[in-house]
């Protein structure tokens, strides 16, 4: 039986989202798969340096970012995305590579800092100039270290670009 | 109420640090090259050949007393001195609150010193720094291998010769990593 919505009160609440209250919601798969990933990104910490000491502020009380679902894992077996903050050095890359491709799909990168994006001052022999040369990066955050509006800015940058995804769920993708 | 003042008397007299240049001029006179001064810091330049004697007389002496290797490291003049590299023994006396910098010349074409190990254990690791980064290697060292650099690194890196952004020729490791990036391009998610 094919309901009738003229008759049975189905609001629309947003494009492509249709409610029947109290507690009927018709949508897509596309947007409950990505609203349930981008309200939970669990990142992989990867502290190498100052960078790590604003991460480590933004995920605790004053900035917080529990409250966005980001919560971080000790494991990238259990991450989705992994915050590189700091100079990644030759010596690290292929410490970082191995810990990247551990992450199970869907993964995320994202480069924290001047050092990550481009090598920053560090233009030598041991700093690798900009992590992109080994790893999909999905957002760049500038600042030497940035702040953590900034990484908190990146973060929603990315739940954006989560937000943006079609049929990444799905097997035939 | 009366005030007593207590006032700490050492009991030994500090030597001045030129004054214990001059006495290692003194001891070792073939060796000392020269003895500088600059804002109260004092160097003395020495030959590579005797540095564990000297080294040993500095640690030993009762009225130097110098038991603390505060740091070792390595220095390249190229082209501004010769011989090229200096192995520069930054030295504190703990007991007379005393500083003095030995220098030891080494030559390029014979990179070689004595470890001062045997002296000081925590040279150990300060040796093996400047190891890597200068190519300097210290005789009866217990266990010279690199100790930032990975292993099988190319070059030493603080060598004023040295290209700043390295080599042409890219280390394995790193190479590796590029490479695996590549292989698995294909499994990244392009939105």
């Amino acid at each position: 039986m094919l309901l009738d919505t003229s008759t049975i009160g189905l609001v629309e609440v947003e494009e492509g989202t249709k409610i029947l209250p109290p507690n009927l919601i018709i949508t897509t798969i596309d947007n409950v798969v990505n609203w349930s990933r981008l309200s939970s990104i669990w990142p992989i910490t990867f502290g190498l340096a100052c960078c790590a000491i604003e991460m480590m502020a933004a995920g605790a009380s004053h900035y917080d970012f529990d409250r966005f679902g980001i919560i971080f894992r000790g494991s990238p077996r259990q991450s989705d995305c992994v915050i590189i903050a700091g100079t990644v050095t030759k010596k690290m890359a292929p410490v970082l590579r191995r810990v990247f491709d551990q992450i199970p799909e869907p993964r995320y990168v994202v480069a924290m800092g001047s050092c990550a994006c481009s090598g920053g001052i560090f233009r030598t022999y041991s700093t690798v100039q900009g992590c992109d040369i080994f790893l999909p990066v999905d957002v760049f955050v500038p600042g030497c270290p940035p702040r953590p509006e900034t990484l908190m800015e990146g973060m929603m940058k990315l739940q954006e670009k989560i937000r943006r995804e079609q049929a990444r769920w799905s097997p035939w993708r | 109420m009366a005030v007593i003042e207590v006032r700490m008397q050492p009991t030994y007299k500090r030597m001045e640090p030129l004054e214990i240049a001059e006495k290692i001029k003194e001891s070792f006179p073939m060796d000392v090259v020269e003895v500088t001064s600059f804002r109260d810091q004092v160097s003395i330049i020495v030959k590579k050949d005797n540095i564990v004697d000297i080294c040993r007389y500095l640690h030993d002496d009762p009225n130097l007393s110098f038991d603390h290797l505060q740091d070792l490291c390595g220095a390249d003049y190229l082209g501004k001195k010769e011989p090229r590299f200096e192995v520069v023994y930054n030295l504190y006396s703990i007991k007379y609150r005393n500083s003095i910098r030995v220098k030891a010349q080494v030559p390029e074409d014979d990179p070689r010193i004595r470890t001062v190990t045997s002296i000081w254990a925590g040279a150990n690791w300060h040796e093996r720094e400047c190891f890597d980064m200068f190519g300097i290697k210290f005789k009866g060292h217990p266990d010279l291998r690199r100790i930032l650099l990975p292993e099988d690194w190319e070059g030493y890196p603080l060598r004023k010769d040295y290209p700043l952004e390295g080599p042409e020729k890219e280390w394995s490791g790193f190479a590796d990593a590029i490479e695996t990036a590549k292989k698995y391009r294909e499994f990244d998610w392009e939105g």
